[in-house]
């Protein structure tokens, strides 16, 4: 068959290396056609009618390293080749769309495409692949070939050139498959942008393996690896040497090493931060709560995600909690303490939620400080809670009085408990009543 | 073959009821019920990871190379249908809301998912009623509980003169009457606000409250209309709380609290709805045979006239009846 594409000769003679590779791949997929081992020719159908097209244009085979062979390394020049791919199987499927409306006189070829495709059992000497390419002199499709050559012939992987999921890529890619066997929840990870690239990007043993034994190394469990890979999977492209530093870091400030793998595991991006920003932190944490450092590191480590995050928020929380609320500085200390999350709650719920514990609820300030645990409830909880014991007039939240509620059973028991110790209700009763709200 | 998630959604498609509380936009309550509901649905068994053979080249190391072809075959799980890779098996859900209530109300809030969306769009374009309960609260003394009846008849009296009016029917005719018989005058479609029952329930001053059946209308509404009643008895009122006790069939008794948002008692609460229709359209079916016994016609029709008398006065329940025939 006669191709003239003076187009994509321009195309392949731009690029050598491009046309190496692509002689490769041709070279191996005219022998498919002859080897019985592919099961999955049917699937590189596109890619062999491509090469059929192009391998016309290629005037000398070039002993190029084998690009597929085994190792499913992707480096920036086979991203880029993937994405010439793109376009030269394009053309070809417009071309070969176009011969085969013209060309009456292909029976023979057809005949052997038949011969080929139907019956792929055939020994290998008996097939006739009276494929007329101009590039056909040193390899010939009727050379005999070993059987252990035939096994040896390695199928170039399927691999789209560009897809918008990774589960094309998960069979091929080594990194991939382990990252999924490890837990790491890949779905999610390509919904955010580039990551999937970098992912593919990634050499399982040079860049990925370093870190998962890093991580091991400083204790984190295997079973959190998914975990925090999920989360944050830059930490696969972070400079080992900078994550150590930083690991030093914070056992220079006698955070134990349980501590720390407990606080990687609970922040997956704490180590993303440079040593300076760390130091930060802490600093502020320390001065701006008037902590002692013991009481600063058990803050940290109940909840690391104060490191990570930006710390106008906190600002502006501690505002709050001293001007709108009322607390004194020892009591918001206190507060803070027991309670750390309130350092990073919503502002308006916060507010909210104290509106109706003071003034609704009539709870003077230094309960609340004794009992901080209201102030990380949800309101409706609290409220429903809190018209039910109304309604039953038992609410009742003064310690010196008799039939006294504590503040931290009403919030943190859960409902049937709550009905039967402290409304003396049933739980029926208390559903019913909350449709009456 | 479905899979287990499958056939639990199939279960899971229909109508139901909440209870919307107070000071929650209706739509944090409609997001709600679907992230509830996409977790039931995923944690049903999934499928077990289909297994792909490959076949694998044997390493020869040996120096003596066995002729013939080695190969070792493996049976590998096919990692791309791994639900970390494909992810969950459903990852959104069509849930609609019926007749909206804002963020200050609370009650019963109809929603469907999947294919009762339909069923909910016909609910909707029939004219169905509403109930509400409005806490109102009032501040003068010379107030009384006569004072509020005679007010709240003047108001039921002037919507029922707005009902006849936007029923685009001729007021003399002889069709006029049976509609009247049956219960179907009213406005088609979109109308003002019509009040079709006005009722005092408790008086206690300064806090009285009313129960209102309503069509067409809006929360702001009704909240105006606690204020109008203030303005009637030359003092001021003040709407404390609006409550939606019935939605056409739905009612406060069928309706879902919080705690009980999950997949398991949404799929009880739409299996109970689906029965009851059942049986309501199996007794209404015995009713109304036609053309199978002559002599028993006559018997049937004055049966069914006797009914649509007690529908009149009830108000609300032969549209409902209507609506259910439509429907299934």
């Amino acid at each position: 068959m006669k191709t003239s594409k003076p187009a994509l000769q321009t195309c392949a003679q731009e690029e050598v290396t491009m046309a190496s590779s692509c002689a490769q791949l041709c070279l191996k997929c005219r022998s498919l056609l002859c080897s019985k081992t592919v099961a999955t020719t049917w699937q590189h159908s596109t890619q062999v009618r491509h090469c059929r097209t192009v391998t016309p244009v290629i005037t000398k085979v070039l002993n190029g390293s084998s690009f597929f062979s085994g190792n499913h390394r992707t480096s920036p020049a086979s991203q880029r080749w993937k994405q010439q791919m793109f376009c030269y199987s394009e053309l070809s499927v417009k071309h070969l769309a176009t011969e085969a409306k013209e060309d009456k006189f292909k029976e023979e070829l057809s005949r052997a495409d038949v011969v080929a495709y139907k019956s792929p059992l055939l020994p290998v000497n008996e097939i006739q692949m009276p494929l007329d390419l101009d590039a056909a002199a040193e390899f010939s499709a009727l050379e005999e070939i070993t059987h252990e050559e035939a096994v040896s012939i390695s199928v170039p992987a399927a691999i789209p050139p560009s897809s918008t999921s990774l589960r094309d890529y998960v069979d091929k890619s080594e990194t991939l498959s382990k990252l999924v066997q490890l837990g790491v929840n890949l779905w999610k990870l390509e919904q955010r942008p580039n990551v999937g690239t970098m992912l593919l990007k990634l050499d399982f043993n040079m860049d990925v393996a370093p870190r998962l034994l890093f991580l091991k190394h400083i204790g984190v469990e295997e079973s959190h690896i998914g975990y925090i890979i999920t989360h944050n999977p830059f930490i696969l492209t972070e400079d080992l040497e900078s994550l150590q530093a930083r690991v030093n870091y914070l056992k220079s400030k006698k955070f134990s090493s349980e501590t720390v793998a407990s606080m990687v595991s609970r922040a997956p991006y704490l180590l993303n931060f440079s040593v300076k920003r760390l130091d930060n932190r802490l600093g502020f944490y320390q001065q701006q709560l008037n902590l002692s450092a013991s009481n600063t590191r058990n803050i940290i480590a109940r909840l690391p995600r104060l490191l990570c995050g930006s710390l106008e928020p906190v600002k502006e929380n501690l505002k709050v909690c001293e001007i709108e609320l009322g607390f004194k500085e020892n009591e918001i200390q206190h507060i803070a303490l027991t309670v750390p999350k309130v350092l990073t709650a919503n502002k308006r719920k916060l507010t909210q939620l104290f509106d109706f514990i003071h003034n609704t609820m009539k709870v003077p300030h230094h309960l609340i400080t004794k009992f901080p645990q209201v102030l990380n409830t949800k309101y409706l909880r609290v409220r429903e809670r809190h018209l039910f014991l109304e309604f039953l007039g038992k609410a009742q939240y003064d310690p010196d009085l008799p039939n006294y509620i504590s503040l931290d059973r009403l919030v943190s028991l859960p409902d049937e408990i709550f009905c039967t110790e402290l409304a003396l209700a049933t739980l029926e009763d208390f559903y019913l009543f909350q449709k009456t709200l | 073959m479905a899979a287990p998630a499958v056939r639990m959604f199939r279960r899971v498609e229909g109508l139901f009821c909440v209870y919307k509380p107070s000071g929650v936009h209706w739509k944090l309550v409609r997001d709600n019920i679907e992230t509830k509901l996409l977790k039931g649905l995923n944690a049903a068994p999934s499928q077990p990871c289909p297994q792909e053979v490959r076949f694998l080249a044997q390493p020869g190391g040996d120096a003596e190379a066995p002729k013939g072809l080695t190969l070792s075959v493996a049976s590998v799980p096919a990692l791309s249908k791994h639900p970390l890779v494909t992810g969950p098996e459903f990852q959104y859900l069509q849930v609609g809301v019926g007749h909206r209530l804002d963020a200050f109300s609370s009650g019963v809030l109809v929603l469907a998912v999947g294919n009762g969306n339909k069923i909910l769009n016909d609910l909707y374009r029939t004219r169905i009623t509403r109930d509400y309960t409005l806490e109102g609260e009032s501040t003068y003394g010379h107030i009384t509980q006569d004072k509020l009846d005679r007010v709240l008849a003047m108001l039921q009296g002037a919507n029922q003169k707005s009902l006849l009016m936007y029923s685009n029917v001729d007021m003399r005719s002889q069709e006029a009457y049976e509609m009247a018989v049956q219960g179907l005058l009213g406005p088609d479609g979109k109308s003002a606000p019509i009040l079709t029952g006005l009722r005092c329930i408790r008086f206690e001053p300064p806090n009285f409250t009313i129960e209102v059946q309503c069509l067409n209308e809006t929360q702001k509404y009704l909240r105006k209309v606690v204020h109008e009643i203030g303005l009637e008895l030359r003092s001021t009122a003040v709407c404390k709380g609006v409550r939606r006790t019935r939605d056409g069939p739905f009612t406060l008794q069928d309706a879902l609290t919080r705690h009980h948002w999950t997949a398991s008692d949404i799929m009880q609460a739409i299996q109970q709805y689906k029965s009851s229709k059942k049986n309501k359209n199996y007794s209404r079916s015995k009713v109304k045979e036609p053309g199978l016994h002559p002599l028993e016609e006559n018997t049937t029709d004055s049966q069914q006239n006797e009914t649509n008398v007690e529908a009149v006065a009830a108000g609300g329940s032969r549209s409902q009846t209507l609506l259910s025939q439509r429907c299934f």
